[in-house]
């Protein structure tokens, strides 16, 4: 059994609809696994049913071979960390992150010297005897991951904890939280909405839905082999074409065109639907019978950078190609699109 | 900020509405006249030394300060937990039990008091001194939950969770976390509720018995047959005392933050 472990766990508010519908993770032991998905997707609901802090309505939970579903959430020991920090208003820094350990009776020389040292670690040593409101929104954030990580828990839970922070010191913060979950080698799990920050700091990603786990893979995995359609789409597929199954590895879209896809084939029905980002789809020149091709109207123009979006209206609806070559194309003008047979992922 | 002199027209008035009757008392407190008159002829203080020595008032003024303390006291003991249990859990009924507690708010004191006089009084038969407590307790209990009520509402409940995965049982929590975070508006509500006890008129009116009167009923009854400055000089006695609270609670807390 994998270090952290949930069975079928189910969770419903009301007898109406269930939030987290029969779920399953095993999490190996010093992973960083997040919990990635949109609003109302039951993320949120998972961390907390790992805490302690939503019971199950089904289902089973353990933790290094021990069933904890029904043990009360002081008794679990996992530090976690609070979208809103929650930090004690009326304890000075040093006095918050001691918390924990004075609930564990320790000796109060050990409780300086442990507390003392993570505020080190987490670079906060000069402001122990301040109050949390005397403090800048990354520092507090760090004061909550030194008080989580302090009393030593089997689980570091964090709820989208960069969220409230901007946007270079999300960038910062993570790594930083990469950086002490590593070398403390504990056991994460880390809820966020944003794909960017998850797949930068995840070893494994858990993309929900509905509150389901759509897919459980490696981020490099998610990110090049979406399983379904949802993930495709939260991940930044934007363009989706309905394909006909002709042979290996060879499908019919609705127009007539032939496509290939060499990429993994995961799906084996007759029909499927072909996926592809806006950065795989190149605009080129002379087509003649090239398979993989598509020709349209380019119509609205976006700069992004380092390449023009372009929204091509095809036979097949329209899609969302990303162009790095230095030419422009006007509204009206007919274009070729190649989709690449590698990328052209089935869901 | 900007400065508009046609709301001064308006204000002013009003403020002179609301003050004058004040300052006429406060002026007729001093006058050598045995009747209140305005303006007053000679000075003298006799009448403040008076509010001591006539019409009971000292022991009304003990009684009235006991009965608010213990009953406001009281009514924190009760009112802390409900206002958290209100805020917290969901319950079926929270709804009308959070109505329910606001009722005596709603429904005019003379109603409150005979009802209560009718309960008290005449179908239990409770001693008058419990009874009074009793029913300035039941007064006192609307300020207690509101008030706690709303700082508990303000207060994040991720404190408490994240008190609670640090170790911390729900009730250690609530004394370690919940109650140091809420001191000031337990401390306004009791500012409140003590000063509307030691004010109130009906429910005390109903309640009280020989040698058993609150204060403002002393008030009354006295101001019944003697029309004389001593009336003034305890009530600006008594006026001190409420601004003296309140500059209290605006001093600790600022009295917008009870409103």
């Amino acid at each position: 059994m994998a270090f952290v472990d949930l069975k079928d766990i189910r969770v419903s508010y009301d007898t109406k609809q269930d939030v987290l519908k029969d779920l399953n993770l095993s999490i190996n032991k010093g992973e960083l696994v997040s919990l990635l998905g949109p609003s109302g997707c039951g993320k949120t609901t998972t961390l907390r049913v790992i805490a302690g802090l939503i019971e199950p309505n089904d289902g089973e939970f353990n933790v290094d071979e021990e069933n904890l579903t029904k043990v009360p959430v002081h008794k679990r020991n996992f530090g976690m960390v609070f979208q809103s920090y929650a930090l004690f208003p009326h304890l000075t820094i040093f006095e918050n992150v001691a918390f924990g350990l004075k609930m564990r009776k320790e000796n109060k020389t050990i409780i300086k010297n442990k507390v003392m040292q993570m505020l080190e670690v987490t670079g906060l040593a000069e402001f122990s005897n301040r109050y949390p409101k005397q403090l800048s929104g990354g520092q507090r954030q760090r004061v909550a991951l030194a008080r989580a990580l302090v009393i030593e828990p089997k689980l570091l839970l964090l709820d989208e904890p960069l969220s409230n922070l901007d946007a270079k010191l999300r960038i910062s913060m993570r790594m930083e939280i990469k950086r002490i979950q590593r070398s403390l080698g504990i056991t994460t799990v880390f809820v966020t909405h944003d794909q960017e920050e998850c797949f930068s700091i995840s070893d494994k990603v858990a993309v929900m839905n509905n509150g389901v786990i759509e897919q459980f893979d490696s981020p490099e995995e998610i990110y090049a082999f979406p399983k379904t359609e949802f993930v495709a789409r939260f991940i930044g597929f934007e363009n989706f074409i309905t394909l006909n199954k002709l042979g290996e590895e060879s499908y019919l879209a609705e127009d007539g065109s032939k496509f290939y896809s060499t990429a993994k084939t995961i799906s084996n029905a007759d029909k499927v639907k072909g996926t592809i980002r806006p950065d795989d789809i190149q605009i080129i020149e002379n087509s003649e019978n090239l398979d993989n091709t598509l020709s349209g109207e380019a119509l609205v123009r976006t700069f992004l950078g380092k390449s023009y979006q372009y929204e091509v209206k095809t036979a097949l609806g329209h899609l969302l190609v990303n162009d790095e070559s230095l030419r422009t194309y006007q509204t009206g003008e007919q274009v070729t699109l190649y989709l690449n047979p590698a990328k052209l992922i089935l869901v | 900020m900007r400065k508009n002199n046609s709301l001064k027209l308006i204000v002013i008035p009003v403020f002179i509405f609301l003050f004058l009757p004040l300052f006429i008392i406060i002026v007729t407190s001093f006058g050598e006249k045995p009747t209140i008159q305005f303006p007053i002829e000679g000075f003298t203080l006799d009448w403040y030394a008076n509010v001591f020595r006539v019409g009971g008032f000292l022991d009304s003024f003990w009684l009235s300060l006991r009965i608010a303390i213990l009953a406001t006291l009281l009514a924190l003991l009760v009112g802390i937990p409900a206002a958290y249990a209100i805020s917290r859990y969901k319950f079926p009924g929270r709804q009308v039990l959070k109505q329910f507690f606001l009722s005596p708010t709603i429904i005019p004191g003379v109603v409150v008091g005979f009802s209560l006089f009718q309960f008290i009084v005449i179908t239990m038969q409770i001693p008058l001194f419990t009874g009074l407590l009793l029913g300035h307790f039941i007064i006192s209990l609307p300020y207690i939950i509101r008030v706690v009520g709303s700082s508990l509402e303000q207060l994040d409940v991720s404190l408490e969770e994240a008190s609670w995965t640090l170790g911390c049982t729900k009730q250690e929590t609530f004394f370690k976390v919940v109650l140091p975070n809420i001191s000031s508006g337990i401390y306004a509500s009791f500012m409140l509720a003590f000063i509307n006890s030691f004010n109130n008129i009906p429910v005390s009116q109903f309640l009280t018995g020989p040698g058993l009167t609150a204060l403002p009923t002393t008030l009354m009854s006295y101001i019944e047959y003697n029309y004389n400055p001593t009336v003034s000089a305890l009530s600006v006695m008594l006026m001190l005392l409420t601004i003296g609270l309140m500059v209290l609670i605006e001093k600790t807390l600022g009295l917008a933050s009870i409103s």
